[in-house]
């Protein structure tokens, strides 16, 4: 493979070169337990402290409010199961959105099963969640909001300050899932009104299996992992030294950079969207256009199916994801444009192109000047297309 | 994850398309599985397959199993071409993903309705 590209950042990030440069010494020299006062473990001690002081910038949080995960999987479950139980006396209803990553949903799925009821609020076609809708769902009973802050497939971001003010107007512990948002918008907890917030390394450009989730002081969580004293006793185990002083990194580099680099992948991103719709008949882009990250293009190719689509792609060395049951591993179409009444056979044609750091416009040109032809070819073979006339076609069968 | 075979076909598809003349079509599947395809055939009056096409929705495994079976039953007899399954398919392409052998692995459905039309047309006559 000559070519390599990649538009699949919303997947996960290359770990950054002064963010590896960062975790080496806590891989080799620094190994010690920064629990131990002897010398092995001052160093580790001294460099997640001062992590911790680096990563709570970022969120504009206290560091006694941080509690270090190890994905953004792990955030999700400790503030949905942990609110949860931690408030059982108070009430057994949360609602969430029917567009979350499963790292929420089937949290909310298992409380089911344990006895809880769980709201799942729909959203229009555009993926936009409605605040009356929200405020209708709420009962006397209602302990937890979780809402994801942007969405993985879409883009589509939600109104977190106005839903955290709901929230907090009838006393409701608010989560949001801001894994996709982290390094892409500016987050601030203090001016964001939520209780919870959930990060992951890997997408921000730091190491996999490290995360963060913000707990705002009094709110109380039930731990997942009963340990020693770690994370102010709401998760046990010896400290991921390396991965908590790369994610600390990554979000220094995402403060300083984020403001340029976003703009210039905001443009990216409108360039792709606009050479596909020009250059493709029957092509739609999901999502509400002017609330989304900048770096997320929904693009649904009607009539092919996204696999073959993304086959043919990565045969010219350009990797993207797929909303197609294909891509999923489970059979299912994207849940995400299910919900936002995507017809079923256009769910399986939709394409996810996530633009990051290394991506240039020489790269969106090569894309914009091959996809015609990837998507005349595999639409030249579906009995759904009709190539003369440059349309769909209803099949009628049984 | 594909076999060499299955991305043979599916980059070089045999026998894509439709037929004025086809006395036999069969379409299968379901838009919101993300497969369906639509098999052509045009038998001869010795019940010979002489001519087969398709045209499929659906991913890399759907078009290459469609492929195949237009390669596996050209120039046999329908009795013949009636023994084609699913899974003699998917062994002429070395073997499938585990989690596409239902989904998309329905070429031979696609055969089967194409002769059943085929058969249901000539009892018509
Ligand atoms: C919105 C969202 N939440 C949670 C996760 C899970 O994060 P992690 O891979 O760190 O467990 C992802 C990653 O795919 C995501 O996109």
């Amino acid at each position: 493979m000559s070519k390599q590209i990649y538009f699949d950042h919303n997947a996960t990030t290359p770990v950054d070169g002064e963010v590896f440069q960062a975790m080496k010494p806590f891989l080799t020299e620094q190994w010690g337990n920064p629990s131990s006062i002897h010398w092995a473990g001052r160093g580790p001690h001294k460099a997640i402290d001062e992590a911790r002081d680096q990563i709570c910038e970022f969120l504009g949080c206290s560091s006694v409010e941080l509690v270090i995960t190890s994905s953004g999987s792990e955030g999700d479950n400790l503030a949905i199961k942990g609110v949860a139980y931690a408030k059982k006396k108070k009430g057994n209803h949360i609602i969430t959105t029917k567009v979350e990553h499963p790292a929420v949903l089937n949290p909310c799925k298992f409380l089911e099963r344990e006895g809880f009821k769980v709201t799942y609020l729909g959203v229009d076609k555009d993926g936009m969640l409605d605040l009356d809708e929200l405020r209708s769902a709420i009962t006397p009973e209602t302990t937890l909001i979780t809402t994801m802050f942007a969405n993985n497939e879409t883009g589509v971001v939600f109104p977190i300050k106005e839903i955290g003010a709901i929230a907090r107007e009838h006393k409701i512990t608010f989560h949001t899932d801001a894994v996709q948002s982290a390094g892409k918008i500016p987050i601030n907890v203090a001016d964001l009104n939520v209780d919870l917030l959930s990060i992951s390394g890997h997408k921000l450009y730091g190491p996999k299996g490290v995360g963060a989730l913000f707990v705002k002081r009094g709110v109380r969580i039930v731990p997942l992992i009963h340990g020693g004293h770690h994370e102010r006793n709401r998760r046990g185990g010896t400290e991921n030294v390396a991965g908590i002083v790369g994610l600390a990194k990554a979000c220094e580099v995402a403060m300083r950079d984020m403001a340029g680099e976003s703009a210039r992948v905001a443009k990216l991103r409108d360039r792709l969207e606009k050479g596909l719709l020009e250059g493709i008949p029957a092509l739609r882009i999901n999502g509400k256009r002017d609330s989304r990250i900048p770096n997320t293009a929904n693009v649904a190719f009607d009539f092919v199916e996204g696999e073959s689509l993304l086959l043919s792609m990565d045969m010219l060395g350009i990797a993207a994801a797929s909303g197609s049951a294909c891509t999923s591993g489970s059979l299912e179409s994207s849940h995400v444009l299910n919900a936002m009444g995507v017809k079923a056979e256009l769910t399986h044609g939709s394409v996810r192109f996530s633009l990051g750091r290394s991506n240039t416009e020489e790269e969106v040109d090569y894309l914009i000047k091959e996809m015609p032809s990837i998507v005349e070819r595999i639409r030249g073979m579906s009995p759904l297309w009709d190539t003369k006339a440059q349309k769909g076609i209803e099949l009628d069968f049984d | 994850m594909y076999s060499e075979k299955v991305m043979d076909h599916f980059t070089n598809p045999r026998n894509v398309g439709e037929m004025d003349d086809a006395n036999g079509v069969g379409t299968v599947g379901n838009p919101a599985c993300g497969d369906i395809m639509k098999l052509s055939i045009k038998v001869d009056d010795n019940d010979v397959i002489k001519e087969v096409k398709f045209k499929t929705f659906g991913c890399g495994a759907a078009i290459a199993t469609s492929s195949m079976v237009t390669e596996l039953v050209k120039g046999k007899k329908l009795s013949e071409a009636g023994d084609i399954s699913n899974n003699t398919v998917s062994d002429a392409l070395d073997g499938l993903p585990a989690v596409k052998m239902h989904c998309s692995n329905l070429a031979a459905d696609a055969l089967q309705a194409a002769i059943d039309d085929y058969k249901k047309k000539k009892e018509a006559k």
